[in-house]
């Protein structure tokens, strides 16, 4: 049983016991527009929460992708090196950016639900 | 976020309601609130200017009419060097020329298109610049000039290989247009000042209209359907394939014509030797680095993978240096390209084609090579 939750720089984290899968959220894709290139973490990289792990360009400009949560990067995307306009096709399916383990499930505590999420967006 | 004050106090062109209507993301840029994209993105719209044509508004740049006092263009022509190190008595009525305003260190304070309409010049300027530039011209040319701003005029260009049919449906004359060619002609039965060139790399048109009549030539060339709108964020990435210099970022105060490899803008006659050399701000330098050379030089910049080299990266000659050589002053995404495009200013010594540098991007130094620009063929009809 996976569950969803976002952060308020339009990040989703899809949870499965203590990892979470990373990518930004159709809301953030759309406002980027065409997605060209994304700069992925390294595996096995500890990310602090808050600091950038990843980087989206689209034509126009470079955006940070923060990680939710502190953990070590479990896994990266393969496919977006090869497709990144799988950002904009499928950004919250196929176009995750990154697996992380969760070093502190207390973080998860700030997150947004999907409700949540809507309306901050709206 | 602009706050909402900041957000109201911008103008608006007469195509901005066109603009919402069409969907445009308005953003501020040069004091107006243009559309940077429409619905169909930057990407698509930069490949469609490519392959079809595209419509933009720069009803935002300003134009200016240069009258003789004597009633004799060559006096206006004459008046006009004094400030740019163009021949302006070469420009043939009916024809326009590429120019630069330079400052007294031989800097460039904007460029702009002049064509010669027959009784008097018209100018083409910088939006961020068109107060200034007005202001120099009025200073400085007025015993031999009326100078008019044409501030109730749009400008509207259409760029792309079906520019020529999709314009030829509303203004007949415009397929014997040559690229460059510039005048007074009618389109859609309205007042209309032409001339075959742009911002893009692509054939194409630019179109100077009553602002009270813009948005009905706008959408009657949107009408047809090779024509798309396109916004200000493929504007950018059409003209960097291009090899086109943006005016506050690839050149600018601090650079000279020659250093921003412009050579080709300032003709003989202005240069030493030449008929009238010099005899405009900053010739002592300009001319210096034609006859000597200049130190660092523009150069275009093609990358190994795909991460886009922006604006600002630092250029160093080798993976480990400590100390930059030079800086990117414009790069991007180059969609037509499918890879990443940039240019930047270098030593002269590491400015040829195939030079081997580093960017760093984020901390990591990542290879890149000069190479020649336009980075995409441009197609203007000679």
């Amino acid at each position: 049983m996976t569950t969803t939750l976002y952060t308020s720089d339009h990040e989703w984290l899809a949870i499965d016991g203590d990892v979470a899968t990373v990518g930004i959220t159709d809301y953030a894709q759309s406002q980027l527009g065409d997605v060209v290139f994304v700069e992925l973490p390294k595996l096995g990289r500890t990310l602090k929460k808050a600091e950038a792990a990843a980087v989206v360009e689209s034509v126009k400009a470079a955006s940070d992708v923060y990680a939710p949560v502190t953990g070590e990067v479990l896994e990266t995307n393969a496919a977006l090196a090869a497709e990144p306009a799988l950002v904009n096709s499928d950004a919250q399916g196929a176009a995750w950016f990154f697996k992380i383990k969760i070093a502190d499930k207390s973080e998860l505590g700030g997150l947004m639900d999907e409700a949540a999420y809507k309306a901050h967006t709206a | 976020m602009l706050a909402r004050d900041d957000k109201d106090s911008l103008k608006r062109t007469p195509l901005y309601d066109l603009h919402v209507s069409l969907g445009g993301k308005m953003v501020p840029f040069a004091g107006y609130d243009m559309p940077v994209q429409y619905p169909a993105g930057v990407l698509k719209e930069h490949l469609h200017t490519r392959n079809a044509a595209g419509l933009f508004d720069v009803s935002h740049m300003g134009q200016l009419a240069l009258r003789p006092r004597s009633g004799k263009v060559e006096d206006a022509a004459r008046a006009l060097e004094r400030l740019v190190p163009q021949d302006s008595l070469a420009i043939a009525p009916g024809r326009q020329r590429y120019a630069q305003f330079t400052n007294a260190e031989g800097g460039i304070l904007d460029d702009l298109m002049v064509a010669n309409f027959g009784d008097h010049l018209f100018l083409v300027v910088n939006a961020a610049c068109k107060a200034e530039d007005e202001a120099h011209l009025r200073a400085n040319l007025s015993d031999d000039c009326m100078i008019d701003s044409l501030a109730d005029r749009a400008l509207i260009a259409l760029q792309g290989p079906k520019a020529e049919s999709a314009l030829a449906k509303l203004c007949a004359e415009a397929p014997a247009m040559k690229f460059m060619d510039a005048g007074p002609h009618r389109v859609a039965g309205l007042d209309c000042f032409v001339s075959r060139s742009g911002y893009t790399g692509e054939d194409g048109f630019e179109i100077s209209v009553p602002a009270g009549d813009a948005e009905r030539l706008a959408r009657a060339l949107l009408d047809n359907p090779d024509v798309m709108p396109i916004g200000l964020g493929a504007r950018d990435s059409l003209r960097l394939e291009g090899g086109l210099c943006l005016y506050g970022h690839d050149i600018d105060t601090a650079t000279t014509p020659v250093e921003a490899a412009l050579e080709w803008s300032v003709q003989k006659s202005r240069r030493t030797g030449g008929a009238r050399a010099g005899g405009f701000p900053g010739a002592e330098r300009i001319l210096a680095h034609f006859d000597h050379g200049a130190s660092r030089r523009r150069v275009g910049l093609r990358t190994e993978g795909r991460a886009p080299v922006r604006e600002g990266a630092l250029l160093f000659a080798d993976a480990t240096s400590h100390e930059p050589i030079g800086k990117v002053t414009s790069g991007g995404f180059g969609p037509s390209l499918n890879a990443p495009v940039a240019m930047g200013y270098v030593p002269t010594a590491s400015s040829a084609i195939d030079t081997k540098l580093f960017a760093e991007v984020r901390g990591q130094r990542l290879a890149v090579q000069v190479a020649a620009m336009p980075f995409v063929k441009n197609t203007y009809k000679r």
